[in-house]
């Protein structure tokens, strides 16, 4: 009986879980409709990038030279390529590139920014000046030539693309995290930490990155989109994956120059979905920040 | 049947029909609008920029094709017989019995574009610094003229080439495209001058380079051969990237590339134009081949380089990549249709050149298994960061390899750190290439020689048998003793060692506008560049 009990109650938490976040999910619907919009196709991406294996009709990197160049068709939705590749596979498997390059280097650019820019906040004075100096200096690259610059450096390849495009995201997020530090490192609470002796790193971490979450997630969503296109750019340059990889940019390197007009379709579909899921990231991030932001909630 | 020795009317009439269509065939019409008309600046694209204006020092189309007209060479190919070689300033060339002394006449009367006149001395330096360059010169194919013992000039217009040995590329080697001829003046005051400077005597007279930009070369007056150049002058645009070299042609910006396009530019260009545009296609003398760092392990295993070479499907390669690309000819070290070229039913009994692909990888796996390779076996492809042919073959070659178990990483690079990373030995495989003026097997084989003797070879090992099987063919006066000895090597490189092996052969293709005219493809990019036979038809 007192088994049956328990399980009963188990049941029932699980589904107050779910009860609550489709709860959240329909209140963020109903208040931004644009953002849910754009959740919904970021849900579709991941989808896609995760269950790839399953849901594509072919292997992205088989080639078939019997089908180059194919118009879309039954057989392929969104034809074909010059090596007679699916098109639709390896949209579907870009997906795991862009997110897994968006991801990776929005996350860890926007952390190093985020504790950068709180550090520089807690400890002002001449460590602020100085780590501000050094941010407005890099600021004063645009995204895409610092990212050129990284690429020149680190060479090509996954790993050295992800670098790239950490790397301007970093000053960009340390500034604004750095205006919600300030005000953080007057309150109390912070005083009341430094009075109890914590250490510089336990206030830091502890106490004040906590706070900064708000401004760190909606940096990090708004990074996601921009990161996405400075992956599909350097790719088109051709400074980033290496053919045969799945990658929308790299789609689009092979085919908007040649095959522009004869074969539009495999410029067409790789395009779209980088439009489509900067797109989503924006409209997702502007409404996490309408709605994590204080003053506009109050508004 | 009677024949009457007096003609009919009947005949006399069809006689006069038969002339009067003959004089208004279109044929006749053609033949006499192709008289060559004088006049005009030819603008041509180059896809890239000369990294010096020497000749001699550099390897790339880029400095060839600005800076050809500007001179003369002592032997060229025929431009409208290739590769019947003709003299340019030799007037005339005598060789001795022993096969080891080359006497040649030089014309009388050509001039330099300083005005003064281009004599034996001039020609002398000219090899000289091409055979035995001064410290800190830089010469691309010394090499190729080792057999050369020493250069005399007994009076002004005769040079006499005194060999080590027979050699029978000696004579092709001096018709080579590179080997501009220098005044010896210029030389020895400084040897370095030509690589920034241009005084030639050759159909066009230098006026402006801005670098990246442009060339521009007008008409040289004094030209030994009267009546030519048929131009006023020329002007090369340097454009890197292919989409803009091909808009340039399409918009008659430029009016031919003479590199040459893929067929995706070439039909691009013949929609565009439409009859204003003509095609030239010829096989050509540039190949890729995949090397293998015979130091690293387990390349270091023939089992395992035989089997990738095994893996790889030419014949349907040909078929694929050359409706994409510049790939097209399944051939071994030599270009098929070459005088050299193994023919098909040898050809295919080679490691990775038989028409059974399925029974080929099914031995490629099997020397996998062998040689310890496991399924998955994962390896680096170094490659040039260029789409073709490159990126197209790198490809190619990666989904060949997935269909025997391998996978492979595929690194594309810049040129500098691509070819630095070769010479250093820092790379598992890699897409190198190979381009020639001419079907020779000392200059097509100088690849494949130990590493301690040829710069070129990327793969790292030592193989005496090749390389004295290379000195043999160099040596041999006798044309079947020596494909006897070239089908040796070809096999040692290609099926018994696999040390490097050829993917396809390239295919030229020129699509033009159709009023360049006096221009003919050659299978080499390199030859026929000085531009004294081009005119334009309107």
């Amino acid at each position: 009986m007192a088994r049956e009990t328990a399980i009963a109650t188990k049941s029932f938490s699980g589904f107050s879980f779910l009860k609550g976040w489709a709860g959240v999910a329909l209140h963020f619907t109903r208040r931004r409709p644009l953002g849910a919009a754009g959740a919904l196709i970021i849900v579709i991406m991941l989808l896609a990038a995760t269950l790839a294996r399953l849901i594509s009709p072919y292997d992205p990197l088989t080639t078939d030279y019997a089908a180059m160049l194919q118009a879309p068709s039954a057989a392929h939705w969104f034809g074909t390529d010059s090596f007679g590749r699916d098109v639709l596979s390896r949209i579907i498997y870009g997906a795991r590139t862009a997110l897994w390059v968006g991801f990776s280097s929005s996350f860890v650019g926007a952390t190093l920014g985020a504790i950068i820019g709180v550090a520089s906040a807690y400890f002002g004075g001449k460590v602020d000046l100085i780590v501000q100096r050094f941010m407005d200096l890099l600021l004063s690259f645009p995204l895409i030539v610092l990212a050129l610059v990284v690429v020149a450096v680190l060479g090509t390849g996954t790993v050295n693309v992800i670098l790239a495009i950490m790397v301007p995201m970093v000053p960009r997020c340390a500034l604004v995290v750095r205006s919600s530090g300030l005000s953080l490192r007057q309150t109390p609470f912070i005083d009341a930490a430094r009075a109890l002796g914590f250490g510089h790193a336990r206030i830091i971490f502890r106490h004040m990155l906590p706070n900064v979450m708000a401004p760190f997630l909606i940096m990090l969503t708004a990074f996601l989109g921009q990161a996405i296109l400075l992956e599909a750019s350097l790719s088109f340059l051709g400074l980033g994956v290496a053919e045969p990889t799945p990658a929308w940019g790299l789609m689009l390197k092979g085919a908007a120059v040649e095959f522009a007009e004869t074969a539009p379709w495999m410029a067409v579909y790789p395009g779209l979905a980088i439009s489509l899921s900067v797109f989503a990231f924006n409209l997702f991030g502007d409404s996490l920040r309408d709605a994590l932001d204080p003053k506009l909630r109050v508004s | 049947m009677e024949i009457s020795d007096r003609a009919s009317p009947k005949i006399i009439i069809a006689a006069i029909l038969g002339l009067m269509m003959l004089i208004c065939s279109p044929a006749t019409q053609a033949a006499e609008k192709e008289t060559p008309r004088s006049g005009g600046e030819l603008v041509f694209a180059v896809g890239g920029t000369p990294p010096s204006l020497d000749g001699h020092r550099e390897t790339t189309f880029a400095m060839l094709h600005p800076v050809a007209p500007h001179y003369s060479t002592l032997l060229r190919f025929d431009p409208q017989g290739y590769p019947k070689i003709v003299g340019d300033v030799a007037e005339s060339w005598t060789a001795s019995k022993d096969g080891r002394t080359y006497t040649f006449k030089i014309r009388r009367g050509i001039k330099f574009h300083d005005g003064s006149e281009l004599t034996a001395k001039d020609v002398k330096a000219t090899y000289d610094k091409i055979i035995f360059p001064p410290e800190g010169v830089a010469s691309a194919r010394q090499g190729s003229y080792a057999v050369v013992e020493s250069i005399e000039t007994p009076d002004i217009y005769t040079v006499v080439f005194h060999l080590k040995q027979p050699s029978a590329s000696f004579v092709a080697n001096l018709a080579s495209p590179w080997n501009f001829v220098y005044k010896a003046e210029i030389l020895a005051k400084d040897p370095r001058w030509y690589e920034k400077n241009v005084m030639g005597s050759g159909p066009f007279i230098f006026v402006e380079h801005v670098s990246g930009s442009h060339w521009i070369g007008k008409k040289n007056p004094d030209y030994y051969m009267k009546g030519r150049p048929y131009l006023d002058g020329y002007r090369a645009i340097f454009i890197r990237d292919t989409a803009p070299r091909v808009a340039a042609v399409r918009s008659g910006q430029a009016l031919i590339e003479f590199r040459g396009f893929n067929p995706a530019a070439q039909e691009d260009i013949v929609k565009t134009l439409g009859n204003k545009a003509v095609v030239q296609e010829s096989p050509w003398v540039c190949n890729l081949t995949v090397s293998m760092n015979t130091e690293k392990k387990p390349f270091s295993d023939p089992r395992v380089r035989r089997a990738l070479t095994l893996a790889i499907d030419r014949w349907g390669a040909s078929k694929a990549l050359s409706k994409i690309s510049l790939m097209k000819y399944v051939g071994g070290v030599f270009r098929p249709g070459s005088e050299f070229a193994t023919p098909e039913a040898e050809l295919t009994k080679l490691a990775g050149f038989g028409k059974n692909i399925e029974a080929a990888r099914k031995e490629a796996k099997r020397l996998l298994k062998e040689a310890g390779v496991s399924e998955g076996f994962s390896f680096t492809l170094k490659n040039r960061n260029v789409k073709e042919p490159y990126e197209v073959t790198g490809v190619y070659l990666i989904d060949q390899w997935r269909q025997v178990g391998l996978n492979v990483n595929h690194v594309q690079q810049e040129e500098g750190p691509y070819f630095n990373d070769l010479r250093q030995g820092n790379y598992d495989a890699g897409i190198d290439f190979a381009c020639d003026f001419m079907d020779e097997p000392d200059l097509q084989l100088q690849k494949f020689l130990s590493a301690d003797k040829s710069p070129l070879n990327y793969g790292r090992y030592k193989d005496s048998v090749l390389d004295d099987l290379y000195d043999k063919q160099s040596r041999a006066t006798n044309s079947k003793e020596r494909l006897k000895l070239l089908r040796q090597f070809e096999k040692r490189v290609l099926d018994e060692q696999a040390y490097q092996f050829h993917v396809l052969w390239w295919q030229r293709i020129v699509p033009h506008w159709a009023k360049v005219k006096g221009w003919k493809v050659t299978p080499s990019h390199y030859v026929n560049q000085d531009l004294r036979d081009v005119w334009l038809a309107e």
